[in-house]
């Protein structure tokens, strides 16, 4: 407590009248934004979200003016009898990063995983509405699953270096496709690897094991082998949760470097990493996508008092 | 169970208004000196500054401590932000009632010399002001501070009739040139305070609505 000298009494009455919560920036009786209030809302959204009940997204008119390279529409998935994803409407911009935000099971991942179609592999999903990779229908029962996912690069939490060389581990994609030409290889390589960030440390040593790498270089080997392929869109699931500060650093560096190179679409737990590499933020909540804009305007003015109480950590 | 970050905003809060607190009766004491001529109030009010400036120092060095530590974004981002520059123009506001006070024991060392009518009306307009823009601090209130920023036309108004009347004055001749440019510069001190409080207001409309409403008409 501070002293309160002479003034106290002046002071403790401005105290006294002070009702100072995290509703600052938002009303209570609407849930919105005080410039705003265009949408009613009685109840509290994430109450009703929990309810069962429907309501539209926010989007923010930053994302809608940027060319999307994946067009997530109206998208619903089942995992069995529980339905997972609740009509997710996104656009994912082309040549920028794209965060997916919110707190656990709130299907950030499912979302991410229906992109390369990863779920097929699940028994029970069943899905309805569709995603569009550069215009493609990645659902059209026509589309080649394997064609598609090499359109897309995927890192997952935990680094998955094949056991083989560095080298090999870069050029896997275009081994699989037939390329044996040592010439173009060897171009990849470097350049996945510098493009990586990854080049320096291992120009050295590229015919060794990749298991004798550390983590967080393990990591940007994923990201290397990932971008190998030069994806249309790379995927990356919570890619810095099993690093240190350090090379998780080092991996939100190369997420800054990709961008505008490659359009990126990231899951992460971590708000900090989200506000720091992202262009654009999504905040999804029990399988909705309750706010998505610019990042900038999600970190210092969202326009929902929910995504505001989810940012500052008052929920979640 | 509370987050450490919000008991830290809490005492931030606290530390301002007692800032705003202080500011506000070195604003009220330095007008009522200069009403009553009243030499040893004035006095009271220079030295009461230090205190103030004291207190500024530790609001920022708060301030740059939740910034550095938590790395508030959203409504939390705003408050500390609007609070560093609150603090700002609050310090600015006490170092003004001092100038105001230093004039008051010049002018009653002087020769009595009657206060312009105008004076009196805007000094009572600014202090409302301010005490309307700490109230709209306190209860967040983006309204209030909308209804601080339309004021300032008529402190404004105030200031450039009492200018005129000096320049007046002035050109007709008067024995007491010392009294009244100290009554002018009193008069552009009060109207900088009415400013700063504007400054404040805007402040809370950012605090609130994260719209940066500065340098745009009052709407």
């Amino acid at each position: 407590m501070i002293a309160l000298h002479g003034s106290s009494v002046r002071v403790e009455r401005r105290l006294r009248g002070l009702v100072w919560d995290c509703d600052m920036q938002t009303s209570v009786e609407t849930g919105r934004h005080p410039a705003n209030p265009a949408v009613d809302a009685s109840l509290d959204r994430l109450a009703r979200v929990a309810a069962g009940m429907d309501f539209e997204s926010e989007v923010h008119d930053g994302v809608r003016r940027e060319v999307p390279v994946l067009e997530i529409d109206r998208f619903n998935l089942w995992y069995g009898a529980k339905q997972a994803l609740h009509r997710i409407t996104m656009p994912v911009p082309h040549g920028k990063v794209t965060a997916l935000v919110g707190p656990s099971g709130c299907g950030k991942s499912t979302l991410l995983r229906s992109v390369n179609r990863l779920n097929d592999l699940v028994q029970s999903v069943r899905i309805t509405g569709d995603m569009r990779l550069s215009g493609d229908s990645i659902y059209d029962p026509r589309m080649d699953v394997i064609a598609l996912r090499k359109r897309m690069g995927m890192v997952f939490q935990k680094p998955n270096p094949f056991p083989m060389s560095i080298y090999e581990n870069v050029v896997y994609s275009l081994r699989i496709d037939g390329e044996s030409a040592r010439g173009i290889l060897d171009e990849v390589c470097e350049a996945s690897l510098r493009g990586a960030a990854l080049w320096d440390e291992v120009k050295d040593r590229l015919h060794e094991s990749a298991l004798g790498l550390s983590g967080g270089q393990q990591q940007r080997l994923c990201i290397a082998r990932a971008i190998a392929a030069e994806p249309e869109v790379l995927l990356l699931d919570e890619p810095c949760s099993a690093l240190d500060p350090i090379a998780t650093g080092k991996v939100e560096d190369l997420i800054q470097e990709l961008r505008g190179r490659y359009s990126v679409l990231i899951v992460t737990h971590n708000m900090q990493q989200a506000s720091r590499t992202s262009d654009y933020t999504a905040f999804m909540y029990l399988g909705r996508l309750i706010e998505y804009g610019p990042t900038t305007e999600i970190f210092t003015k969202p326009i929902l008092r929910e995504t505001e109480a989810y940012v500052t950590g008052r929920f979640g | 169970m509370t987050r450490h970050i919000e008991r830290q905003i809490d005492q931030l809060k606290e530390r301002i208004l007692h800032v705003g607190t202080l500011v506000e009766e070195a604003i009220s004491k330095s007008i009522t000196a200069l009403i009553n001529r009243d030499a040893s109030l004035a006095q009271r009010v220079m030295a009461s500054d230090e205190e103030i400036d004291r207190m500024e120092v530790e609001v920022e060095e708060e301030c740059l401590k939740i910034l550095a530590l938590y790395q508030p974004v959203a409504a939390d981002l705003r408050f500390v932000v609007a609070v560093l520059k609150i603090n700002n123009d609050l310090e600015r506001m006490g170092d003004l009632a001092k100038n105001i006070a230093k004039r008051v024991s010049q002018l009653a060392a002087g020769r009595p010399c009657p206060l312009p009518p105008e004076i009196r009306t805007m000094a009572m307009q600014t202090q409302e002001m301010v005490k309307q823009s700490l109230d709209a601090v306190v209860n967040a209130d983006p309204a209030l501070a909308r209804q601080v920023r339309e004021e300032d036309d008529a402190v404004d108004a105030a200031r450039q009739k009492i200018r005129k009347r000096v320049m007046q004055t002035l050109q007709e001749g008067t024995d007491d040139v010392e009294s009244l440019l100290r009554m002018n510069s009193v008069s552009k001190h009060i109207e900088r305070i009415a400013d700063m409080a504007t400054n404040v207001a805007e402040d809370v409309i950012y605090m609130v609505e994260g719209e940066i409403v500065r340098h745009r008409a009052s709407d």
